[in-house]
């Protein structure tokens, strides 16, 4: 058996988030070197703060400024920062209740090592240079020994407020398609299109899974299928997908190899788009450095029979 | 012991459009919330329990929003769930929280679905760039038309169904405060016009990318007495999941609908749902998918759904409206689409749907379905409690 694939799989994507009235005050706040908390109907002042009231959920607006001065209330030492971390050399997360605040807010402290680091230690904001109204407008918090830090009053009315963010999210995978997917991809690297058959139903899975999903039983038994088959059904797609090679318009197809229980998906060429048609004979047409076949093409044979491949629709 | 029969007291939508930038995901659960409560003149502490339902997380990239919105939602203290059912998850949302009050677990139950849309990109989101397979097709479209054609070649049915469907839905929609779309100068040969996105389906048979949510009170009996309003009572609910691809899987009618609808139908006593239902709203984010459900359902035979809706059977006036509101082809938030189709049979049978109100409707079904045809939720509400 052929060692099992494995590959890197990176998603990312820059969400957008519309802030709302609190968010958006505490983020322009920060652009100003402003923290800001929320007062809550039991008096108590949230920071970072929320939008409801977190005991009698009623809608909270009353926004108040704390110092940017506080407490370290509890800590882990991070040895090894990551991508996108608020520091590249290692340092302590904190929870950090500024002065005047009821809450702690996370983040992290720059500190020579843990042995410099202690709950109850006091620490003040290290701005950023460059703030633009987001969370990293605090670069980090640093050791400080003075008093509480004095504030202005702010209320959290601001000209020209940031109203959104962008955060962009990435999450790195390693991803394994297992040993049936492996063995599949192996033979399609000799150009041909090996599929598993049930053991109860007898059905032949393309491409293989390792298991029947309908019988609920592993599928172990190899079956060469094709390499022709018929297009059971398709669509023709107008529209250019931003992370698709593919000119428009082009054919979508599902095609149902000879001998396979199931249709497989595929692009069809060497026709105009407008001529392709149910029942349509295809093959598969190779290209050197691919994996999949590039695309399937008519084989010249007449139409299938729509009774013989109805039930694969 | 029978079960405590469960009743809709409170609907609250917030106004569908393509981008709330004033709000955040929070400030827009709320808002429906809020109206939900409103309608059923409860407040927070009234509230058991909180379910709520939202597409998968990379359509914006909050994991797990249920954490984030516990204080929006007033669940602190109480129990919150969050159900995970793809497109259809709006429904399946619904019928847990029901199901909570129909075990006597709660009396009274919030429950919410909701997507940002705006925040996002779900056609990013069903493309994730696998490694080893081959890329060939981005977002729903592409994935349904291949079915869509299949139904066509199956049933015969002429190629303007699909537009009749879009034209009708959009003209619905029109009467629909809530409605993200309002094409006020929509015409057929403006629908037949449009171009094809994924041949056979056109840009104006397919849904919006909206940002919205829908929430519901469900309580017992004892909160229906007390109620200002009059309640819509759950006849029959039920869910039913199948592979998103097997051999033999029959995409145009799936094994899974069909059963999911027999149980509902089995459970309300309706033997001939085409005359004992007054109206349904049904899931159909591409318009074909009308006369497709509508054999799934059991409203026509195989093959004969698309004469109702060439007859006008399913117009607002016909004798079996679909998707009164103006469906998912007006209205998309994702994650709320199925929430707002049970939502809007309530508020059929409760008599509270305004310009869009069927006259007289007694029982209606809330349908819908997700990912590949393979999760589906309906539930049947009448106007009137079950054995009665």
């Amino acid at each position: 058996m052929p060692e099992v694939l494995k590959a890197p799989l990176v998603v990312e994507f820059p969400f957008t988030r519309s802030l709302g009235p609190v968010q958006s005050a505490f983020l322009t706040g920060l652009r100003a070197r402003v923290v800001l908390g929320v007062r809550t109907g039991d008096g108590r002042v949230l920071v970072p703060p929320v939008e409801y009231d977190p005991v009698t959920a009623e809608e909270i607006r009353d926004l108040t400024e704390v110092a940017p001065t506080g407490t370290v209330t509890t800590w882990a030492w991070n040895h090894a920062p990551r991508r996108g971390q608020p520091l590249t050399t290692p340092f302590a997360w904190v929870l950090v209740r500024l002065d005047g605040a009821d809450t702690a807010l996370l983040h992290a402290l720059d500190a020579p090592g843990p042995d410099a680091v202690h709950t109850g230690m006091r620490v003040r904001v290290r701005w950023a240079e460059q703030r633009t109204g987001a969370i990293t407008d605090i670069a980090c918090f640093e050791p400080y020994d003075g008093d509480p830090a004095g504030t202005a009053g702010h209320t959290g009315a601001f000209e020209d407020p940031v109203t959104g963010i962008v955060a962009p999210a990435r999450l790195d995978y390693t991803y394994a398609p297992g040993r049936a997917q492996t063995a599949y991809l192996d033979a399609l690297s000799g150009r041909r299109t090996v599929g598993e058959r049930c053991p109860e139903c007898r059905k032949v899975y393309i491409p293989p899974r390792g298991a029947c999903p309908t019988c609920g039983v592993a599928t172990s038994e190899q079956v060469e299928v094709g390499p022709r088959g018929t297009v059971t059904t398709f669509c023709v797609v107008n529209i250019k997908a931003k992370n698709l090679d593919i000119e428009v318009p082009y054919v979508y197809a599902h095609i149902a190899l000879d001998g396979a229980g199931l249709a497989l998906h595929g692009r069809i060429g060497g026709i105009p788009y407008d001529e392709v048609r149910m029942g349509l004979r295809v093959e598969p047409v190779w290209t050197e450095s691919a994996r999949h076949p590039d695309h399937y093409r008519p084989t010249g044979e007449p139409d299938a029979d729509y009774d013989t491949y109805k039930e694969l629709l | 012991m029978s079960k405590e029969p469960v009743a809709v007291v409170g609907i609250g939508q917030t106004r569908h459009v393509a981008a709330r930038r004033d709000v955040s995901i929070a400030g827009l659960v709320r808002e429906a919330a809020r109206r939900a409560l409103e309608d059923a003149a409860l407040t927070w502490a009234d509230i058991d329990a909180v379910v709520i339902g939202k597409a998968p997380d990379f359509f914006e990239g909050v994991m797990m929003p249920e954490l984030y919105l516990a204080d929006a939602l007033g669940a602190v203290g109480k129990p919150l769930l969050r159900v995970h059912t793809a497109g259809s998850v709006g429904g399946s949302t619904a019928l847990v929280a029901a199901n909570l009050v129909a075990a006597r677990v709660h009396a009274t139950v919030l429950t919410l679905a909701f997507e940002k849309q705006s925040e996002s990109n779900a056609m990013w989101g069903l493309s994730l760039p696998i490694p080893f397979q081959q890329p060939l097709l981005a977002g729903a479209g592409g994935f349904f038309a291949p079915h869509i054609r299949a139904y066509m070649r199956r049933s015969g049915a002429p190629e303007t169904i699909g537009a009749l469907v879009a034209y009708k839905d959009r003209r619905n929609a029109l009467k629909n405060p809530y409605a993200h779309l309002h094409e006020h100068d929509i015409t057929l040969e403006k629908v037949m016009a449009s171009p094809m996105l994924w041949d056979p389906v056109r840009y104006s048979e397919t849904c919006p990318s909206s940002d919205g949510a829908c929430a519901m009170v469900l309580t017992d009996r004892a909160g229906a007495a007390r109620a200002p309003r009059p309640p819509a009572w759950m006849l029959g609910g039920a869910m039913r999941s199948e592979p998103t691809l097997f051999a033999g899987k029959d995409f145009v009618s799936p094994q899974a609908g069909r059963d999911c609808a027999a149980d509902v139908y089995r459970q309300a006593g309706v033997t001939d749902p085409r005359r004992e239902i007054d109206g349904a709203e049904i899931y159909v984010p591409f318009s074909w998918y009308e006369p497709m459900w509508l054999e799934n359902l059991g409203f026509a035979d195989p093959g004969e759904g698309w004469k109702l809706t060439e007859a006008g059977v399913t117009e607002l006036d016909g004798d079996l409206p679909v998707n009164m509101s103006g469906g998912v082809l007006s209205t998309n938030p994702i994650g709320a689409s199925g929430m707002i189709r049970f939502a809007e049979a309530a508020l059929q049978v409760r008599g509270q749907a305004g310009e869009h109100q069927v006259e007289g409707a007694r029982r209606v079904l809330g349908h819908a379905y997700g990912g590949g045809s393979q999760f589906f939720s309906m539930w049947l509400v009448g106007a009137r409690p079950p054995d009665s």
